[in-house]
Formats: structure tokens, sequence, C-alpha cells
């Protein structure tokens, strides 16, 4: 043990003399060469830990945000209207939203394609029959799907933290990030620094000082019922609230099960432990 | 330790009937639970057990999946995403599957550093290291094409990179990238080859795991002193003794497992990997799976040419060189003492050595630019060095500390200093130490 932690050692000052290396480099201000220039911030959600559970009402909120603003671009080819059962929805209601949207389906006996309203086992339909559409519709950059994303982005986290991540079971990147890039708007750029035509200077964009998406949300765009404040940050917060789950729909009972269980091989382990100590407790090892 | 004869007696009717036409029961008592086990094994000694139950996960786990997952270029992002979503505990198998590889890897690495400490590879036993090398080497080809299989941007852009470390190899490399793939890039016909693959060399790997547990059970487990079983007190009975303790080290493996299928399911995947493929979207960073960290270090670090070898065919080379020092090391290694506890200066080196595979591990995670790329090449070389100099070199010039006569001696040594009875008699027992 004294020799593992003795390599470890070893390989902390190694570490050390890398992030040395590393700082001389640089950089200068209005020419940023690592991305994001600005680390997400680390926020609280509830689905946090090993105790993590969704809050139903902050997800219901992500899921008008998404409506009523996300879902003009964004599509979310992955999520069924029958699984908001997960955000606390009845079958009523579900039926009720899914009732809201077109489908396009067919064909027919006729052989003829047809518009229909949404049944619970639609998926959530795409604001754009195809990719080339929604790039052309998104000057040059196509909007990317939302059911994922939460899982799909990141930023790296660097030594040491990646090693205290195990310990905390920091597992919120995805949303860490969304939040901080949908609040990460409205700041003005450093003096010099060239921004891309037809883009947006935003610090905590994961590939480059701007990107092609305008700030979508602003105070009071999005009506809560629930008294929560109608504020950018608290939509952000919401949605990526909501997105997490989109990615992530049986994360409590991950967590559940989990706790589960580590209880049993803990008991297991130690019923296994003492036995060995007894089987062996006559033979000098 | 085979050429102990059979102590089975068959004890009912129906064992008897076996007995005399397949003595399949006799095969398991002797292998199983009256196979002799130096007395002394560490708990280094439970990582064959968890390699076995890793296996047998994977593999289990791996046909469920294998019966929802569709291997077509449009189809498998999506197949996998309905295994997560919607298959009944899906997310769970998927999750026990890909942190199941990662864990088949941190075991092996364990295993195979185990080896390298305790000189696990010296006569006897070499064939046993080579039939181990080749189970690793397989289990690398699995590891690359399973993570190919879910079709995200690591996988695709993955594939591209390591099977363009091909085209490297004159005269036959495009041919040989070209069969890989099924064509000229990574496309359904490679999805298809590396789904078929992956499938096939699991049963291959369970093969060689039959070959390498039948090398071991002709030469016996080595042990921490690193000496032959000389007498009957030197060794227990596998059951109840190794049975008992290999369980333990299996449940406390498993919880760490587990910690990380149900808390981090994700942590030591790419984010990349949940964004379909696409051909024409470079990812910013390519890199692989932690498990291949190191190797993808030592291939970027060669960025100079040598001669005729371009820094390309270089670097491929050094990376396959790296792996194939694995297969050298009964011979690279002159030592006539096989355990580092009486080795100290390889034992410095051997650590030495774990710190450097690590860091390697680490700077093949980073972009290769700047200040890492010194780095690299200093880290590699310091690995060729450790099997092409310091193992070879060590044991000539070394003065290793006194042996103890029997695993009997030195076990009852240490319990002696353990008790505190004896402190004059006792001579230091250094094989507790590591």
């Amino acid at each position: 043990m004294k020799k593992i932690l003795t390599s470890l050692a070893v390989l902390g000052l190694l570490a050390t003399g890398v992030g040395a290396a590393m700082a001389q480099e640089g950089h200068a201000e209005a020419a940023p060469t690592h991305f994001p220039i600005n680390e997400p911030k680390e926020m609280s959600w509830t689905f946090a830990g090993p105790f993590g559970t969704y809050d139903k009402a902050q997800l219901q909120r992500g899921l008008k945000v998404y409506k009523e603003v996300c879902s003009a671009c964004h599509s979310m080819n992955l999520v069924a209207f029958r699984t908001l059962e997960g955000l606390g929805y009845s079958e009523a209601q579900i039926k009720t939203l899914a009732a809201e949207y077109t489908i396009h389906d067919g064909p027919n006996d006729a052989g003829d394609m047809f518009d229909r309203p949404g049944k619970p086992s639609d998926h959530f339909p795409a604001p754009f029959p195809n990719e080339q559409a929604a790039a052309a519709a998104n000057g040059g950059a196509a909007p990317p799907d939302m059911s994922l994303l939460a899982k799909a982005r990141g930023v790296e986290r660097g030594f040491p933290r990646f090693v205290f991540d195990i310990f905390t079971q920091y597992a919120q990147g995805g949303p860490d990030y969304i939040h901080s890039l949908l609040t990460g708007y409205d700041q003005t750029p450093p003096a010099g620094m060239a921004i891309p035509e037809g883009t947006h200077y935003n610090p905590y964009f994961l590939s480059g000082v701007s990107l092609k998406m305008p700030k979508p949300l602003s105070d009071g765009q999005v009506t809560y019922d629930d008294g929560s404040p109608q504020t950018v940050d608290q939509y952000s917060r919401d949605v990526a609230a909501f997105l997490m789950w989109a990615a992530e729909p049986h994360l409590e009972d991950r967590k559940k099960t989990g706790f589960r269980v580590l209880v049993f091989l803990l008991i297991f382990g130690a019923l296994v432990y003492m036995t060995k100590r007894k089987v062996w407790a006559d033979v000098a090892h | 330790m085979s050429e102990g004869h059979s102590t089975y007696t068959p004890k009912t009717g129906i064992e008897r009937w076996f007995d005399a036409r397949m003595p399949l029961p006799r095969l398991i008592y002797d292998s199983f639970v009256a196979y002799p086990v130096p007395r002394n094994l560490n708990y280094m000694w439970t990582f064959g057990g968890i390699l076995s139950i890793m296996l047998t996960a994977q593999i289990l786990t791996g046909i469920v999946l294998a019966m929802h997952y569709t291997s077509d270029t449009n189809l498998a992002f999506d197949s996998v995403e309905k295994i997560m979503r919607d298959v009944n505990s899906g997310w769970l198998l998927r999750y026990l599957h890909s942190n199941g590889a990662s864990f088949f890897f941190v075991a092996v690495y364990i295993h195979i550093f185990r080896g390298l400490f305790y000189g696990s590879y010296k006569a006897p036993r070499e064939l046993l290291w080579i039939l181990g090398c080749i189970i690793y080497l397989l289990m690398m080809a699995t590891g690359f094409m399973g993570y190919v299989l879910p079709w995200g941007q690591m996988s695709f852009w993955g594939a591209t990179v390591i099977t363009g470390f091909f085209s490297a190899i004159p005269l036959v490399g495009n041919w040989i990238q070209e069969l890989l793939l099924g064509g000229f890039a990574v496309d359904n016909p490679t999805l298809n080859r590396f789904f078929a693959l992956h499938y096939l060399l699991p049963f291959m790997i369970a093969g060689v795991v039959v070959l390498h547990i039948w090398a071991l059970h002709v030469v016996g487990q080595s042990n921490p002193t690193g000496i032959e079983v000389k007498s009957k007190t030197d060794t227990v009975a596998f059951t109840p003794y190794a049975t008992i303790k290999d369980a333990f080290g299996m449940i406390v493996f498993l919880f760490i497992f587990a910690y990380f299928v149900f808390y981090l399911p994700n942590y030591l995947g790419h984010p990349d990997n949940y964004t379909v493929a696409n051909p024409l979207k470079t990812p910013a960073h390519i890199v692989p799976e932690w498990y291949f960290l190191p190797f993808y270090a030592i291939l970027r670090a060669i960025t100079f040419n040598i001669g005729p070898i371009n820094s390309k065919l270089g670097g491929v080379l050094c990376m396959f060189g790296a792996i194939a020092m694995l297969f050298l090391v009964p011979w690279l290694d002159t030592s006539k003492v096989r355990s580092a506890v009486y080795r100290p200066w390889y034992k410095l080196f051997f650590w030495l050595f774990v710190a450097d595979a690590i860091l390697l591990g680490w700077l093949g995670s980073q972009p290769a630019e700047g200040s890492y790329v010194f780095m690299a090449q200093m880290a590699t070389l310091f690995y060729f060095a450790f099997f092409l100099v310091v193992m070879p070199v060590l044991g000539l010039i070394e003065t290793p500390r006194r042996l103890p006569n029997s695993i009997t001696e030195a076990v009852l040594e240490k319990k002696n200093k353990g008790a505190g009875g004896h402190p004059a008699g006792a001579v230091s027992a250094p094989e507790t130490k590591g």
C-alpha cells in the first residue's frame, strides 16, 4: 500500500509539472486556443448524488420551455409522448398533449399519406423534414437533436478534478453545460476578438468563440403557472433538467436499484469475509 | 502439481456411473476442490477468478443485447437507444456491458501487473504467460470492435483512426485495411463484420482461457515468494481456502463495478458517443477508450522519421512493439529470483513502470501538442527501456535479498513476527510488503 501511495505521489508531481507547463503557454484573451473560454458553472440539481430524483414540477416547466421555444428548431426524435409519464402526467393528460401535435402518417389503404392527431405512442415530431432543410433554415448549421443532448455534451474536467468526480459522483456535466450556455449570451467579447458573421459570442460554447444559435431565451418569454420566476436563469435550469430526463429517463430507477445492489453486496461481502476469517483461522498464511 | 494423482472417490451410484464413462465430476473435484494452492497467496491472486466472472458476465449481457441490437448504420444508434429506453432493464444490461468492458480491463491490468511484480512469467510458466498475452490481445480487439457498435461519433472516428494504422504497413497495408473495413472507409460493411467478430471473439477468449487454466494446472500457481511448492505443508486445498478468498475478492470488485454502473455509468465513456456517427464531421479530439490510451500515446509520440521509416509507420511499429514486449518478458528478464519482494531495484523500477503506464494513459487523453509530445516521448522511452534495458541488466547486476527456504518457512516467519513472540529469531519477512 505504501508503494502504491508513493507511486501516486510521483504521478502527482509529474502532473503538477504538466500543469505548470500548460500555464506558461497562456493564451491571448482575444484569440483563445482552448474552448470553452469559461468553464460551465456547477449548479445544484435534484437528480445529482446517490439518492437523486427528478423534480417533476421542474421537468414539466422544462417541457413547456422546450415546446414553446426549443422545439421550433430542435427535434427530439427519440422521446415518445407515452414516456412523459415520467414527468408526472396522467394517461389522459398525455393523450391530450399528444393530440396537440399533427403526425404525418401513411400510406393508408388507398395508398395516400395523411395527417392525423398524435397518439401517446408517437414521438415528438421534428420541426424540419430532414437535416438539410434544418441546416438551410438555420444559417448552414442544423440544430442538434435534443434527445441525448444532456449526455452528448460535457466539458473535460481535467486532472485532478476527474479523480474527485468519482467520489462526488459528479455526472451533471451535460445539464451544467446547457445551463451555462443558455445564460452565457449577452456578454461583450474582449476587444479585438473576431466574431464570424452570423454567429453569436458565448464564452461557454464548447467548440469556438461563438455559435450560430442566437440567444434563444429572454425574461418573461414563457409563462409559468406555478409561480416560479420567469427568468432566463430559471428557464435554463428547467430545460436543462428536462433534457437530462429526456436523455436518461431511467435515472431514478438506476440509482434506486444501485443502492439496493450496493447494500446487498456490502452485507454479503461482510458475511463472506467473516467466513473467510473462520476458514483460514488455523492456517498461517 | 498435476502429478499428484486424483484423490476423488465417487460416493453415490450416479457418481460411479459417470466416473466409469466420462469422469467429469472427477475433473471438477480435482480442479476446484482438491487442487492444491500455495497457502501464502494474497488478494492479488483473486483476479483470475474475477476475470472469469467478468468474461461470463460480458458474454451473458452481450447475448441479450445482441437480441435487441441492429447492425445497420441507419439503425444501430437508435437500436441502442431503444435498448436504453424501451427494453425491460435494457439500461441495466447496456450499462453493465459497457462498464463491464472497462472493468474487465481494470482486472486484466491488475492481473498483468501482478504477474510482472511477482515474476509469474518465469520458467516453467512462459507458455501460461503467453496464453495470457493472447487473451489480452483478443480482449483489445473485442473491446475496440464493441465500441464501434453503438455507431456514435467516437465509434466511427475511433474505427477510422485505428483501422488507418494498418495502412502504414508497407506493401500489404492498404489491402489489410480494406479487408478490415470491407471497403475504402468505415461504413455498413465495417459495422456488420465488426458485429460478427465482436460476437465471435469472446468465445475465442473463452477457448484460450481454457488453455490458460490448463497450463496453470500443469505448472501450478506461483506465489508472493516466488519459491516453488516443495512439500504438502506449502499448500492448502482449493476448496474451501481459495474459494472463499476468491469469493471475497470478487464481491469487493463487484462492489466497485456496481458503483460505476449505477452512479457513474458514463464516466468512463465519451460524451461524443451519444451523437450519431457523422462521416462529414470530425470531433475536435479523437480519443479511444481509456484502456487503449497508453498505446495511443506511444503511437502519437513518434513524430519524427527514422531513416526509411516515416513517423506514421514508426508510431504504429512502436505501438505494436509495446504490446509485443509483453510476449518477450519471460526471456527479457534474466534474474534468477522470481519475486520483486526479494529484488529491491526491480521493485523500484516496477513501480516507476506502473507510474509511467498511468502517465502514458493520461497523455493519450490529451491533445498531441506542445509539451505533451515531449513528455509522451520520454514516457515511451522509459516504457521500452524498462523491458529492453532494465529487465535484462538488473537480473545480472542486482543482489537479491535472502530467500526463505520454503513457502512454509516464509509463512511461519511472518506469523512469528506478527505475533511478536520471537523478535530475535524472526528474519525479515519481506514478502509481506509490496
